[in-house]
């Protein structure tokens, strides 16, 4: 369903259109959660408590709002404003601990061979786990560019920050990825 | 495409767990639960939808029966949930509603007007179906009102028992036999044969001599008044002539 589609139906009938909403975005911000926390358990309730504070907000939306609204960048948003209110309140070493505990995610086994499918849940893993452990404004920037697949104008749009600070910031984070990834490369 | 994208676009694949979808849609408060509970009266079913109830049903028909009339009636599927939420089943076994949200679902405006309206009504109380009519301002909609009460989704919570004919009948109830009407009015302490009684010799209004405030014999004003004042009224200009005028609460004529 095209976003505007989606939208529509918010504005048509927000209940019935919600749970399309829920339906279409959770796999992809369920992943950008899994960016963020490192972890399965704190990124389904970042994903969770997202959607909820989405819903409560889409209940006080003005129709002329919901018509220009872009969802997968506004939940983006949203996501990042609960990872940031959680560790500052209550999880203060959340990224330190991620990476350890990435048991049981889903990757769908789209490459053949159990080999290839192993390694790439492990790679998952690893890399959520190196993801967390960026530095918030790359980790954030990241994510959102690759995993959610903004463009850098929605990304700085949704982390109110400039442009240009958003692409320096996908960039290094990229490049203290890869510097960090070198087991990666060795089993490629 | 290097490692990291290719991992990045890896970890974007990720799949949310299993269930997500509806935990997360009752965490929003979009999906209806159930549960059963014991009251006095019988056990009964009750089913919410975050923190408005969308439905009261007597358990003795079984769950199948339940959840089939649910489908049918409120159009949505129902989850069992482990019990219900304290404050629900609180007002449940108190029969009072007043405090609770509601989820009127596909009901018209109309049956949503009967239903709150019903909703005032104070327990120890009852109304007849033609005040409940005329106080919505569709006072020639007597009838349709006592349909609207027949289809009370929320029996017991919206006390349609405590609406009844005007000649003293109890008249259908919602919540199953009407004996169970009976049963419930009793143990909100109405006086049922005392109501009769009145009834029968066609007495409308009960007045107070110190007020000269005229009331329904239900309302809480009517029934603090000694015995030794109170003087009872077949119609409302006999009341008027004698010089009373109706009560503010319980409305017991047109204004
Ligand atoms: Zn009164």
């Amino acid at each position: 369903m095209a976003p505007e589609e989606l939208t529509q139906w918010l504005a048509r009938d927000l209940d019935a259109g919600f749970e399309e909403v829920v339906r279409t975005h959770q796999h992809r911000l369920f992943a950008l959660a899994l960016g963020m926390c490192g972890n399965p358990h704190d990124a389904e309730e970042v994903a969770q408590d997202t959607f909820v504070r989405a819903y409560r907000a889409l209940k006080r939306f003005p129709p002329e709002r919901l018509e220009e609204l872009r969802l997968a960048a506004w939940l983006s948003r949203i996501a990042v404003n609960v990872v940031r209110n959680r560790v500052r309140s209550r999880r203060p070493a959340l990224a330190l601990l991620a990476g350890a505990e990435a048991e049981g995610v889903e990757v769908p086994e789209r490459r053949a061979g159990p080999e290839r499918t192993v390694l790439a849940r492990a790679g998952v893993r690893r890399l959520a786990g190196l993801v967390a452990a960026l530095p918030r404004a790359q980790r954030e920037a990241v994510l959102l560019h690759s995993v959610q697949q903004l463009t850098y104008a929605e990304v700085a749009g949704a982390l109110n920050l400039s442009e240009a600070t958003v692409r320096s910031n996908v960039h290094r984070g990229l490049q203290a990825l890869r510097a960090r990834a070198g087991w990666l490369s060795e089993v490629s | 495409m290097n490692m990291v994208e290719e991992a990045l676009h890896e970890l974007s694949a990720a799949r949310a767990p299993d269930g997500f979808l509806e935990r997360t849609l009752r965490a929003c408060g979009l999906r209806d639960s159930y549960a059963k509970v014991a009251t006095p009266i019988g056990d009964y079913f009750v089913a919410w939808r975050g923190n408005r109830v969308s439905a009261v049903s007597r358990a003795d028909k079984g769950l199948e029966s339940f959840l089939n009339w649910f489908a049918s009636e409120v159009g949505r599927s129902l989850e069992p949930a482990e019990g219900v939420p304290a404050l629900i089943r609180r007002a449940l076994l108190a029969t009072r509603g007043q405090g609770l949200s509601y989820d009127f679902g596909q009901l018209t405006e109309f049956e949503q007007a009967v239903l709150r309206k019903t909703l005032e009504i104070p327990r120890g109380e009852v109304r007849s179906y033609g005040w409940v009519a005329r106080e919505i301002g569709r006072p020639g909609a007597v009838r349709a009102v006592g349909t609207a009460l027949r289809h009370n989704p929320i029996p017991l919570l919206i006390p349609c028992h405590r609406v009844v004919r005007g000649d003293g009948e109890l008249g259908n109830y919602a919540g199953g036999h009407p004996e169970l009407k009976k049963d419930i009015l009793k143990l909100e302490g109405l006086d049922l044969g005392w109501l009769e009684d009145l009834a029968r010799r066609h007495k409308r209004f009960l007045g107070s001599r110190t007020t000269h405030v005229f009331c329904q014999p239900t309302c809480s004003h009517a029934r603090r008044i000694a015995l030794d004042n109170r003087v009872e009224f077949s119609a409302e200009q006999e009341a008027r002539a004698a010089g009373y005028r109706p009560c503010r609460d319980c409305r017991p004529v047109a204004a």
